[in-house]
């Protein structure tokens, strides 16, 4: 799905990322630790194109493509989506109007979509004007659930999200990914795991969100280098134990 | 950087225009009206089908072609029948507006073509608005217009007002004294859409009172190319809890030179205003005027004025607010710049190209919302916004 090679990154001149490799292959859930400021958000922002993140050194593929320096709105119909951290307001343009084009020519049903995300009320106001944290993660979510992403990039998805609409978020992100437990009728869950490709890319700094999705794996990135690669949850244990700069000492 | 004469704009010479043109017969049938002419009135929110509308007022250079009212309640004519119908209207002609203000107040004493007298009656609710539209198809013409509005005590009245020329007039001046009256506890829409030719002068001279308890919403569009165009209605609300609502919403396109501003005196307590501007520049001038003047304790108001550069041009927000007393309430924002990149490839993020995210973007922008707008009217602003961006490459 998505292959990353020897990637380096400079913003306003500074290096960010650092020799980056990294594959996420068709069907897996990726999940990107790192302490603040580690350049895990650069990562994203690279991968979707948006201009500040230079690629100095490196290749970037998806589906086969290389995407390295694709406008961004090719990249998107390709097949990437991102749920952000701080979108910006887009005043006069309603919530449901933007859901609505990011489905593009598919058919939609906004309501419904709204519905699952107990986001109906948020639809007839501007797109993030005075959402709080956990509105911006719901609103996110639903233009991801129109756009219907091959490969999901979710910055943060807990941040500023309570305790009661996490469950919610985690079961949407499943359903988005194609890994929720419950089938609609007459489709045998065996058959719809074979057939699942959607990936995902998860950055998490607090790792609480493993609660609530089921990750193939998990890497680390520190001072823009990946340093760590295995099991999600055994690295989450690590870096509760011993923080970040320990943890990633086994492969410095 | 951008740099303009603006000096063609700003001073005109009234003796380059004709204060004198040809009368055209009065029109009973509007169905009868040519096409080419009724095309552009459909543009500024005039139709001649009057469907769902209270009443009918056209004006062809100096003549009156049509006025009726349809309703109970609602008196629409010109304005030289309306004084001399009544007797006391004669005392509301420049009340709030010296002639002596300018010369083209001057102008339109000495020299006046009609205008419109437009009442709702005591009480009376007019619930379809009332349409009118002044335009002038003779080449090189002055037209100077007078117009009365009242809004009697309890009355509700919605009025869309748009000006044009024929499409094949080049050069003109449009000088249009108007006078607004809200008594008490009325409440007045109005609604004024422009669209004059790229060389076309216009001078509106407005004033409005406003007595206790009474509302205007005045919305204000011009999304079309206009040689010049200069006004700063002044808006006096004069009596316990008045409430005056300003919208406008520019486009100024490659010479276009707008300099559009509202000023609202808050004199009572419990008075309101709020003035709300977008606009947007593709090669053109706005300057973007609001002023609110608090002059008593328990007064509040709120200015916004937006402007976005899509292309060179200039864009000057000028918001002023002046407090005589403590315990006024007064605020503004002011912004003025290009569409955040980050707006943009938020929305390709999404998926949109580069010019769907600008355009949707920008009719976000303009996109305030208007109480009462006709409908087609959204339309016309999404033409805009596309001939803008053509221009824009």
């Amino acid at each position: 799905m998505l292959i990353i090679e020897e990637l380096s990154v400079e913003v306003g001149g500074k290096p960010i990322l650092n020799q980056i490799n990294m594959e996420i292959p068709d069907g897996e859930t990726h999940i990107l630790f790192g302490p603040n400021g580690s350049g895990k958000t650069s990562l994203m922002m690279t991968i979707i194109g948006f201009s500040g993140y230079k690629v100095t050194h490196g290749k970037i593929t998806f589906q086969g493509e290389d995407i390295t320096y694709m406008p961004v709105h090719e990249r998107a119909r390709l097949g990437v989506g991102v749920s952000f951290q701080r979108p910006p307001t887009i005043n006069g343009l309603k919530t449901k109007d933007l859901v609505a084009l990011c489905a593009r020519n598919k058919p939609v049903d906004v309501d419904s979509l709204a519905d699952m995300l107990n986001f109906k009320g948020f639809l007839e106001r501007d797109v993030n004007r005075n959402f709080s944290g956990g509105e911006i993660k719901r609103s996110e979510l639903l233009q991801l659930m129109a756009q219907e992403p091959e490969l999901v990039l979710l910055d943060e998805p807990e941040s500023g999200v309570d305790l009661e609409n996490i469950v919610l978020l985690g079961e949407v992100v499943n359903t988005l990914l194609e890994r929720g437990v419950k089938q609609p009728r007459g489709i045998l869950p065996h058959a719809h795991l074979k057939k699942r490709t959607k990936s995902a890319l998860v950055i998490t700094h607090t790792g609480h969100i493993l609660d609530y999705i089921t990750a193939d794996r998990g890497q680390v990135l520190y001072n823009g280098n990946l340093c760590c690669s295995r099991n999600a949850r055994e690295i989450l244990k690590w870096i509760r134990e011993y923080g970040y700069e320990e943890c990633v000492r086994c492969t410095m | 950087m951008h740099h303009v004469d603006n000096k063609s704009k700003t001073e005109i010479e009234l003796g380059n225009y004709q204060s004198e043109a040809r009368p055209h017969e009065y029109v009973e049938d509007l169905s009868q009206i040519e096409s080419v002419d009724s095309g552009q009135w459909l543009n500024v929110g005039v139709d001649i089908a009057e469907q769902d509308r209270a009443g009918t007022f056209i004006q062809k250079d100096c003549s009156v072609i049509h006025s009726k009212s349809r309703q109970e309640g609602v008196e629409v004519m010109g304005i030289s029948n309306a004084l001399k119908k009544h007797d006391w209207l004669k005392d509301y002609l420049w009340k709030y507006i010296s002639p002596e203000k300018d010369k083209f107040t001057e102008a339109a004493k000495t020299k006046p073509h009609e205008g419109y007298f437009i009442r709702s009656l005591p009480g009376a609710k007019i619930k379809q608005p009332v349409q009118s539209c002044l335009y002038i198809a003779q080449e090189g013409f002055s037209q100077n217009v007078h117009n009365v509005v009242i809004a009697e005590e309890n009355s509700e009245m919605h009025i869309i007002t748009g000006c044009s020329t024929s499409p094949h007039l080049v050069t003109g001046l449009h000088v249009g004294v108007s006078e607004i009256f809200v008594k008490k506890g009325a409440t007045l829409h109005f609604t004024m859409i422009h669209d004059w030719g790229e060389q076309v002068n216009v001078r509106p001279r407005t004033a409005i009172h406003v007595e206790a308890g009474g509302v205007i919403v005045s919305n204000y569009i011009s999304l079309r190319p206009v040689g010049s165009l200069q006004m700063a209605p002044t808006t006096y609300l004069d009596g316990e809890g008045a409430v005056g609502r300003f919208n406008s919403i520019l486009v100024a396109s490659a010479d276009s030179y707008l300099d559009v501003g509202s000023t609202v005196h808050l004199n009572y307590p419990g008075t309101r205003a709020e003035i709300i501007s977008r606009a947007i520049t593709v090669g053109g001038t706005i300057i973007a005027r609001g002023e609110m003047i608090g002059k008593v304790a328990g007064c509040k108001g709120h200015l916004e004025c937006k402007g976005l550069l899509l292309r060179d041009g200039i864009m000057h927000a000028v918001p002023e607010l002046v407090g005589h007393v403590p315990g006024v309430e007064m605020s503004h924002e002011a912004a003025v710049g290009k569409i955040d990149q980050r707006e943009i490839e938020y929305l390709m993020a999404r998926g949109l190209d580069e010019d769907e995210a600008v355009s949707t973007i920008v009719r976000g922008f303009l996109n305030v919302d208007i109480e009462g707008l006709p409908p087609g009217l959204a339309a016309e602003i999404d033409k805009a916004v596309t001939e803008t961006q053509k221009d824009m490459m």
